[in-house]
């Protein structure tokens, strides 16, 4: 790589005044952006702990909700997702070899798997929007205290709100869960299984019924099935607080990406002063390629936690 | 390029001295737009400082309740929300950001020797979110207010109808606050490792900023932890997931050991940089080069990686198991050595210094004897036995305000003082300073001292009241005895605190002109003028090694230090 241009052109025009070197600036840029990962790790590294934490404690939880997610949808977003990653790493070559046509190609097929992954992902969680499986209070229901009419019920689960309603209708469910103060505290029954030393057979035998019996065709919502374990809910809370995320990060790379590919074309002279403000001054070629490279940077490492979320959710 | 010439590190007064960074341009927007880390570090002084005021004065309203037993003028909700958002902004709002955002941003480029920090657009964005985080703290007083302690625990917090409004303001704004404090500290490791021009080796940087890059690790490995924790918090608060509350089957001991992952990282957040600035107030102003350079050094890291260890030791009574308690209690003391490690080089620094009682000095022997104080406290609540007793006393109370503010916050306004001529190019006077230091010393230790006593003899902490049925009259007796003595202290120093606001106030008006090396420090920022040009440097500074401080000697008609004038050469050279 040849970043130095000697003497005569000592200071290009994106180097910033407190850099000495192109380089120096480059490298500087790079090391933010594997801080910047860094902390992004910590973040989702929170909502894995907690993924580690209820699943130690309740893996009948996981075994239960996992059925209900669709692997073939995952797995292609899985795969769309590893490519975009593959297009992304030679967008970023094709930036150092100032090839611009290539680039362009490339992050348009970039943006492409990211706009697709939001697709299938959409699809995904209508679908369980449609079947009731959100997170929230609305599921929660010791089992086996009668059938749930939540289809019915419109009274959105704040706590004012649900504590106004419990005055005029006590239906079970609000009166056992919503109006702490006044309410006995709950008592929480033990896992249906220990979670400590379950072995494999015993889950399987345990919910081979519950699968065969739901995928038939529905006779009674799984999560008003009164055999479903104890706080079945809690797997699509951590399902959607850990996809949700990712997917907020999609969405930024989305915009990243579309950022970098206005960067990569040529920018008319005849756009309002404006737009280039909060567009790149200037394009890519061989000595200036860094959005690019730390785009690709965080690009990959949406990728990576996918990796992750995949097998945690719909495959284990 | 490497050879400048050191012996005269003053730049010469007619030429660019006049133009500097306060000069350089003018007008409100070149204030609020500028990239310039010297105005982005005044603007972070200007705004912490007036977030101290508020949280402060909350103090103040505390104490004078707690004067008297009775309820005095605060309702019991009122004085709840009272010392949460003491709690709340002084550590988020002020300690964290005090010294690192602050003096930090001022000095770090300057004494690194480079233009300004890596990503200057960064700087000023961090500024923006941490005033868009204060007006989201502050705003939680108008929503109704947050009365679960600033430690947001739950259920409380996720069920407390008292804070209704409050919660979701205070959460966002510790959020965005993180961030904030995220963007710094990356800044920071960035630009000491990129930054440094040639010859500032790693072991020839100042301390300061060995203990700026060690919190800088904290801020962005911890920081991250906190912002989820507090994403969840909100959507539990809202929807009800059940992560956390025990009634919806969640648990709420992962949330203390989530929020305890940041928050006591923080706690080296806040005391590293005060560390670190100590470090270099005993040295310049004992005249005297540090003691075990390296030691002060990697105590900082080493501190840095204790820090994270040592979370557990919040929840000694919150059902963990036995195993895990002792596990932490033992990490716990471990922390004790690197900071010792810190405390005798500084002292073993002082011995045959030659000491100038300056302002600035007077805080850093008032942090030495304070920080020792909290820190050997912090044993008895480490200790499994002891903490059973002590827990959620008054003893923890005063344990911390000894390391928070007795400490860190000291530290600050040494710092604060050390470097006010720098930034402000105006002496302060000298007389008042060390009034008012003595002052806000004697006012501390008599506020938090009885606080010891107080906790020890069972006072819990967070009661507006110790009268009325269930307590004894001889306890009530014996409590106000000594919440009386802490009260008249917080006086006192609240007097110290206005005395200081006053005369530093004044200085920017009617004070000397200072020098550009007022105290004889060698670290780069005393090299150029006071205060410093718009660029720092008109060329690479010749890096030596800041703690010989026998190349300078006093000018008297300058009223400030310069380079010996029968050296000839730079000693670390010849």
């Amino acid at each position: 790589m040849t970043v130095t241009e000697p003497s005569t052109h000592d200071h290009p025009d994106f180097l910033q005044h407190h850099w000495d070197t192109p380089k120096q600036q480059f490298e500087a840029g790079k090391l933010g952006m594997w801080l910047f990962l860094a902390t992004e790790v910590l973040l989702f590294g929170g909502l894995f702990v907690l993924y580690a934490v209820w699943r130690g404690n309740h893996p009948e939880m996981f075994k239960f909700g996992s059925q209900f997610l669709d692997t073939k949808l995952g797995a292609i977003n899985t795969a769309v997702l590893i490519l975009s990653s593959l297009t992304m790493a030679a967008a970023v070559t094709m930036a150092q070899r100032n090839k611009r046509g290539a680039l362009m190609i490339l992050l348009s097929l970039t943006l492409a798997g990211a706009l697709t992954f939001l697709v299938i992902k959409y699809f995904e969680y209508s679908h369980k929007f449609h079947e009731g499986y959100y997170p929230g209070m609305k599921f929660y229901e010791p089992p086996g205290s009668g059938s749930l009419s939540w289809d019915n019920d419109p009274t959105p689960m704040v706590h004012g709100a649900a504590a106004a309603h419990a005055t005029e209708a006590p239906s079970p469910l609000v009166a056992a869960n919503f109006v702490m103060p006044d309410a006995e505290p709950t008592t929480i029954a033990p896992p249906v299984v220990a979670p400590a030393g379950v072995s494999q057979e015993a889950l399987d035998a345990l919910y081979d019924d519950i699968v065969a019996e739901h995928h038939d065709d529905h006779p009674v919502h799984p999560l008003q099935d009164p055999n479903r374990p104890d706080n079945a809910h809690m797997f699509f809370n951590i399902y959607f607080l850990m996809t949700g995320l990712h997917g907020i990060h999609v969405s930024a790379g989305v915009i990243m990406l579309t950022w970098l590919l206005v960067g990569a074309s040529s920018i008319p002279d005849r756009w309002p002063q404006i737009t280039r403000f909060f567009l790149l001054k200037r394009s890519f070629g061989a000595d200036w390629f860094t959005p690019v490279d730390l785009g690709g940077l965080y690009w990959h490492i949406v990728d990576l936690i996918w990796i992750f979320l995949f097998p945690l959710f719909y495959l284990i | 390029m490497t050879t400048i010439d050191t012996s005269k590190p003053i730049p010469d007064p007619a030429g660019p001295a006049e133009d500097n960074y306060l000069t350089h341009s003018s007008g409100i927007m070149s204030w609020l737009g500028t990239l310039d880390h010297k105005r982005i570090g005044v603007m972070y002084l200007v705004s912490i400082l007036s977030a101290f005021f508020v949280a402060g004065m909350f103090a103040l309203l505390i104490r004078t309740e707690l004067m008297m037993p009775g309820e005095d003028f605060l309702t019991q909700d009122q004085y709840n929300i009272m010392f949460t958002l003491h709690g709340a902004i002084m550590v988020f709002l002020v300690i964290i950001p005090s010294v690192p955002a602050s003096l930090g941003n001022f000095v770090l480029p300057i004494m690194l020797g480079a233009k300004d920090v890596a990503f200057p657009r960064l700087n000023l964005m961090s500024y923006y979110l941490w005033v868009i985080g204060a007006i989201f703290a502050v705003s939680s007083i108008f929503l109704g207010g947050v009365d679960t302690g600033w430690t947001l625990y739950v259920p409380y917090s996720t069920r407390t109808d008292a804070a209704m409004g409050g919660i979701i303001p205070v959460a966002t704004a510790v959020f965005i606050l993180g961030f904030s404090s995220i963007f710094t500290g990356l800044n920071f490791i960035v630009t000491i490792h990129r930054l440094r021009p040639p010859g500032m080796t790693w072991f020839k940087m100042p301390l300061f900023l060995w203990s700026i890059y060690a919190t800088g690790i904290l801020q962005v490995m911890a920081t991250p932890v906190i912002g989820i924790t507090v994403v969840l918090l909100m959507i539990e608060r809202t929807f009800g997931l059940g992560i956390f509350d025990p009634s919806l089957g969640g648990d709420p001991v992962l949330f203390q050991h989530f929020f305890w992952f940041y928050s006591h990282p923080a706690v080296y957040i806040m005391i590293l940089p005060a560390m670190g600035i100590v470090s270099e107030l005993i040295a310049v102003h004992s005249h005297r080069h540090i003691f075990g350079y390296r030691f002060i050094a990697f105590s900082s890291v080493a501190i840095a990686i204790f820090s994270f260890l040592v979370w557990g030791h919040h929840m000694f009574l919150s059902a963990q198991s036995p195993l895990i308690n002792v596990v932490f209690s033992a990490i716990t003391f471990s922390v004790a050595i690197p900071s010792a490690v810190k405390v005798f080089n500084w002292l073993a620094t002082l011995y045959k210094g030659s000491i100038s009682l300056n302002t600035p000095m007077l805080y850093g022997l008032s942090f030495i004897f304070m920080f020792g104080i909290g820190g050997l406290t912090g044993l008895h609540l480490g200790t499994l036995a002891t903490d059973i007793h002590l827990h959620d006393t008054y003893f923890v109370v005063a344990h911390f305000h000894y390391v928070m503010m007795g400490s860190a916050l000291i530290g600050m306004l040494g710092g604060l003082h050390h470097w006010w001529p720098k930034m402000t190019g105006r002496m302060y006077t000298e007389f008042w300073g060390r009034i008012a230091c003595g002052l806000i010393f004697v006012g501390f230790n008599v506020t938090f001292f009885t606080q010891f006593v107080l906790g020890s003899l069972g006072m819990p902490r967070r009661y507006q009241d110790y009268t009325g049925p269930g307590w004894s009259e001889t306890t009530t007796a014996l409590y106000h005895k000594y919440h009386f003595v802490s009260t008249m202290g917080s006086y006192i120093m609240a007097l110290g605190f206005f005395i200081t606001a006053a005369y530093l106030i004044h200085s920017l008006f009617r004070g000397r002109k200072a020098p550009a090396n007022p105290w004889g420090g060698r670290s780069l920022e005393w090299q150029c003028s006071s205060p410093p040009p718009h660029d720092n440097f008109s060329s690479a500074p010749h890096v030596g090694d800041c703690y010989d401080f026998s190349v300078l000697e006093w000018d008297e008609q300058e009223q400030g230090y310069h380079w010996r004038t029968d050296l000839k050469h730079e000693p670390g050279e010849a």
